[in-house]
Parts: C-alpha cells; sequence; structure tokens
C-alpha cells in the first residue's frame, strides 16, 4: 500500500491525513457502559470498518462521533474540527445514513432530494443539478414522483444514501447499511460506496457481515463490549488467526490409517476425515504428491483458510462468557 | 450568509415540508375545523334561544361568534400536538440533528406552519359565522386587530403544543393533552358572561388566558369598548409563548436518539 492517494480534492501528493481521530472515548448509559476508552485513527480517503456482535456499542459511537449522543469523556476531531467545541463544522462536513431510515415518507423520493439541498444552502440551480444527478446515479428516477414510504428497503436506502450525498460530505458515516438488503441490494450498495472512496471520501463503516467488511474495508476495527478487541487489515486480522487447513475424506478405513501416518496428522474418529494444517498452494501440493506416492486417492478435499468468521468468533465474546460476567456484577 | 439569515431559510425550508404533509394528509386540518362548527350549531340553534336573554341584548350569534372564532384558532393549534409527535419518530428527524442547520428550524418550521394554517381555518370559520347571521360592525381596524389577537393566540399556543408532541409518548398522548384547551373556552367569556357563574367560577373565568382574547376579539368586532382585554392577551401570549418555546427547545435537545 502506498502513503499517497489520489484524490478529487487536490491533495494529490500529501501523505493521508486522519480525517476522524477519537482518543480515551467514554460512554455509559446509567450503570451499563457502553464504551470503554475508544482509541480510533482514521485516514482521509480509506474505508474503515467497525465490526462487532451486537450490542458491542457500534451504533453508540456512530451517534456520537456524528454529534447526535454526548460523550461522557474523550476527544474527537472530525475532518479537522473538534467535535465538542464546534459541532457547527463536525455537522457541515458529515454525511450519516443510519441503520433505520431517515428519509421522509410522506415525500416523494425528488422532494426528499430537493428538501436536502434546500438545507445544505445549495442554490435553486446548484440543486436541481445536483438532484437530478444523484436520482440518475442511484437508479432513482422513475421513483423519483413516487411517495418514499411506497418504495422497497433497497430503493428506501439508496434514496437515504443519496441524501446523504447532497452536501457532499467529507466524512460519511454508515450504520449497517446494507442490513435487511436482499444480496443484489448489497452489492450494488457496495458498488456505490466504492465510488465513493475512489472520489476522495471516507467511509466509516459500522457492519455485522464480516463479508462486507472483508471485501470493502481498508483497515478494520473489533469492537466488542465496548472495547476494541483487534485492529489492522483484513489480511493482519485472519494472520491472527491460526486455523487454516487442508481436509481430506477417504472412502475407507485402510486409506484413512496410511494417509494419517503419512501425513502425521490424526483422524477424526466418526467421519473418515483427516485434518492438516497449512492452507497454501505449496502445502496442497506436498500433501497431494506424497498421497499420490503411495497411491492413496481421497474422496474428497477442500481448503479452509481462515476467514473474518473466525477472527470474529475467536475474538468477540460468547454468550455464555457474558453471562457469567454479568453474573459477577 | 448570516446565521439570522440560514436560520430563517432554514425555517421556511421546514414550514414548506410541513405544508406539503399537511396538503397530502389533510384530514388533521379538516378534523380540527368539526368542534368551532359543532359550537357554532349549537350554540346558535339548539342552546342560544334560552341562554340569549340573559347574555346580552342584541342578536346572541353577535356574543357568541367570537368566542366560536377562537375556538377554531384553538383547536387549529391544538392539531400541531399530533403532527409534532409523529414527525418526531420520523427517522428524518434524527438526519437533521446531524446536519449543520440551524437548530431552532424544525419546530419553528412547525409553528410557522401552524400559525398559518390556523389562521386560514379560522377565517373559514368566521365565513361560516356570518353566513349565519354574525354581524360585526368593525371596520378594517377592528378586522385588524382582531387577525391580530388570533395570531397572537395561535403563535403562543403552538409553542406550548409543540412541547406537549414532543414529550408526549404517543401521538394519542399528545393528542389527550391537548384537551384542556377545548375545554378551557366552557369557562370563560366565550358563550356566557362570567358574571352569571358562582363566585369561584368566576374568579376563573375572568382571570384564565382564554377570556381577554375572547373578550378582545368580540369588541373588536363589535366596536364596543375593550378595556384592558388587548393589553391581557399580549401579556398572556409572551407569557404562553416563552414557556412554550424554551420547554419545546429543551424537550427537543434533550431527546435526541428517539
Amino acid at each position: 500500500m502506498t502513503l499517497t492517494l489520489m484524490t478529487n480534492r487536490g491533495d494529490m501528493t500529501a501523505p493521508r491525513r486522519s480525517a476522524i481521530t477519537v482518543r480515551g472515548l467514554r460512554k455509559a448509559f446509567g450503570e451499563q457502559v457502553v464504551l470503554a476508552d475508544l482509541n480510533l485513527d482514521v485516514a482521509e480517503g480509506t474505508i474503515f470498518s467497525l465490526l462487532g456482535p451486537n450490542g458491542a456499542g457500534k451504533t453508540t459511537t456512530v451517534e456520537i462521533l456524528s454529534t447526535l449522543v454526548a460523550a461522557d469523556a474523550g476527544e474527537v476531531h472530525i475532518a479537522g474540527h473538534d467535535l465538542a467545541r464546534d459541532p457547527g463544522s463536525v455537522r457541515r462536513s458529515i454525511g450519516v445514513t443510519g441503520q433505520f431510515s431517515a428519509v421522509d415518507g410522506l415525500l416523494t423520493g425528488e422532494e426528499n432530494l430537493l428538501l436536502m439541498a434546500e438545507l445544505c444552502h445549495l442554490s435553486p440551480a446548484d440543486g436541481r443539478r445536483r438532484v437530478d444527478e444523484l436520482l440518475e446515479r442511484f437508479d432513482l428516477t422513475e421513483h423519483a414522483k413516487k411517495v418514499a414510504a411506497t418504495y422497497s428497503g433497497g430503493t428506501q436506502r439508496r434514496l437515504d444514501l443519496a441524501m446523504t450525498l447532497v452536501g457532499d460530505p467529507r466524512v460519511i458515516f454508515l450504520d449497517e447499511p446494507t442490513t435487511g438488503l436482499d444480496p443484489r441490494s448489497r452489492r450494488a450498495m457496495w458498488e456505490i460506496i466504492r465510488e465513493l472512496v475512489a472520489g476522495g471520501t471516507t467511509i466509516f463503516l459500522t457492519t455485522q457481515y464480516l463479508e462486507e467488511a472483508d471485501q470493502l474495508a481498508d483497515r478494520i476495527a473489533v469492537l466488542d463490549q465496548g472495547r476494541l478487541v483487534a485492529e489492522g487489515t483484513a489480511e493482519e486480522l485472519k494472520r491472527r488467526i491460526p486455523g487454516g487447513h487442508i481436509r481430506l475424506e477417504f472412502t475407507d478405513e485402510r486409506d484413512l490409517t496410511a494417509a494419517a501416518r503419512l501425513l502425521d496428522a490424526s483422524p477424526e474418529p466418526d467421519s473418515l476425515a483427516l485434518q492438516v494444517p497449512g492452507s497454501g498452494v505449496r502445502a496442497l501440493r506436498a500433501v497431494l504428491d506424497r498421497l499420490d506416492q503411495e497411491g492413496i486417492e481421497p474422496e474428497t478435499l477442500s481448503v479452509h483458510t481462515p476467514d473474518l468468521d473466525d477472527v470474529f468468533l475467536a475474538l468477540t465474546s460468547r454468550p455464555g462468557a457474558e453471562k457469567k460476567q454479568e453474573a459477577a456484577r | 450568509m448570516s446565521t439570522a439569515n440560514y436560520a430563517l431559510r432554514d425555517t421556511r425550508t421546514m414550514m414548506r415540508r410541513n405544508f406539503r404533509h399537511s396538503m397530502r394528509y389533510p384530514l388533521l386540518m379538516i378534523s380540527s375545523l368539526g368542534v368551532p362548527l359543532i359550537m357554532l350549531i349549537l350554540f346558535r340553534f339548539v342552546l342560544g334561544g334560552s341562554i340569549a336573554p340573559s347574555v346580552s341584548s342584541g342578536p346572541y350569534i353577535d356574543y357568541v361568534a367570537p368566542g366560536v372564532i377562537l375556538i377554531a384558532a384553538i383547536m387549529g393549534a391544538s392539531g400541531t400536538a399530533i403532527a409534532v409527535n409523529t414527525d418526531m419518530k420520523s427517522g428524518i428527524i434524527k438526519r437533521f440533528r446531524t446536519m449543520g442547520i440551524s437548530r431552532g428550524s424544525v419546530l419553528a418550521g412547525h409553528v410557522v406552519r401552524s400559525v398559518i394554517q390556523t389562521v386560514i381555518g379560522t377565517a373559514l370559520v368566521v365565513g361560516i359565522t356570518l353566513a349565519v347571521g354574525f354581524r360585526p360592525k368593525a371596520g378594517l381596524t377592528g378586522w385588524l386587530g382582531a387577525l391580530g389577537i388570533v395570531v397572537m393566540l395561535a403563535f403562543a399556543l403552538t409553542w406550548l403544543v409543540v412541547a406537549f408532541g414532543l414529550v408526549a409518548q404517543t401521538p394519542e398522548g399528545a393528542n389527550s393533552s391537548t384537551l384542556i384547551f377545548q375545554v378551557l373556552p366552557f369557562v370563560s367569556s366565550a358563550f356566557v358572561r362570567p358574571e352569571s357563574m358562582p363566585t369561584g367560577v368566576q374568579w376563573f373565568a375572568e382571570h384564565q388566558p382564554f377570556t381577554p382574547f375572547i373578550d378582545a376579539v368580540r369588541g373588536l368586532l363589535m366596536g364596543t369598548p375593550v378595556g384592558n382585554s388587548v393589553l391581557w392577551s399580549a401579556v398572556w401570549c409572551v407569557v404562553l409563548s416563552l414557556v412554550g418555546y424554551v420547554w419545546a427547545r429543551s424537550a427537543f435537545e434533550r431527546s435526541p436518539s428517539r
């Protein structure tokens, strides 16, 4: 990865600056600690994904960063503005598409977008141009004159994001933007997000879908019970979790025992299967070569690479552990 | 553009949004005309005959019409409680809170829409009172004065009602919290003179906020002396608006993630 980035905002050679910095962020609702000493750094023009199970504090983080909720402690800068001292400037730099639809259901799609244009203080001509451009780009033209309450989930979400973009925000918060969407709408949303980042916008994305973070994010942070338990690129996170293996299945016990001896692996008792550590091409070739030499033919073979699911499950707490903690309180 | 200009512009934008809502779903607006019209029929054609002699020497409709006109204004403003409560539950309000817009414009937009709509609704009711025999003696000044009184009442009441709408949990709750405004006119000078009431009730009727508004409109439209009623209307307008405004603003800031 290079340190420079082509953006449409003019800074072609400058190293990446931070779009969002968070230091020592804390938030509790009564007794319940939601965020405990959160630190984050999001570089300009990148996608940062906050990953975590339900109730980890993702939405609270977005609500604090988007000025909806006040933090108990901590320092936040967004697009160079201090969140506590100058929330107005922060609001003028950000766009938010939350988990729940933030469109006016009683207005048409076009009226919703024109409303945003007026509130962003665009001139009528500029507003009109921007709205037409967004209707086109988000495939909303045929829905433009219909009342938004009648839209399907995917269309409503597209309108929601289009509204967020009217003011051309530098930093966009997307709180679970594809939750509840069908696979096609989800992919369309990913495409839009990638285009935005290519244009130099910074995206702060929360999601429960590991695939989504894997597909989109430059950096991923895993949040669990208000604490960051891991941070890095998808590759870095996957590397932290051992568990890449090759799984072989045999037709009979004889082949299984022979292969187990040959590959120095212990057979699974019930299923006539073997797991051999390693998941790369070289490991795979070595395993197959050795079996070939002895004339053993596995019935099936599958390669299991660690994915974010493994990372997620390994790093975040299980419901059982949670219960124990609660009982201890 | 200055901050004040932005505040005005944002309020105008929000007002237009609210007008779109009420044009698209006009039921609330229409139903707010129901109560004053029922009152008019009741007191003009049903009860009027037996109340009239004890109230005024002239036609009873000339006494009761100003009361009905003010009830129209009260009902118009009260409907805003439901509108605000429903609106605050919609996701777009949360979006507004994250945008660089004037903080007060969301509520101010509701208030301006409500006042304009209330004045229009009240004008319709005035037309109907004229049709059933109301004969005001006022010149242009009297009419303008009465308009001013209606606007003051609508403005003050709307700010209060906006606060009601913000603190209520449900639209039904918001609606029933405005019931008090529908009942108060019965214990005022709207239908009968307070002097005819028992002492305690009379004291209340003379001092409750709606009485000066009703007396002022009656005096201005009938060309009779208004006494202190215009002054008291202005005082109540300032007091109720201030209470409503401060309450509504703090309620709006308090409930960010609802």
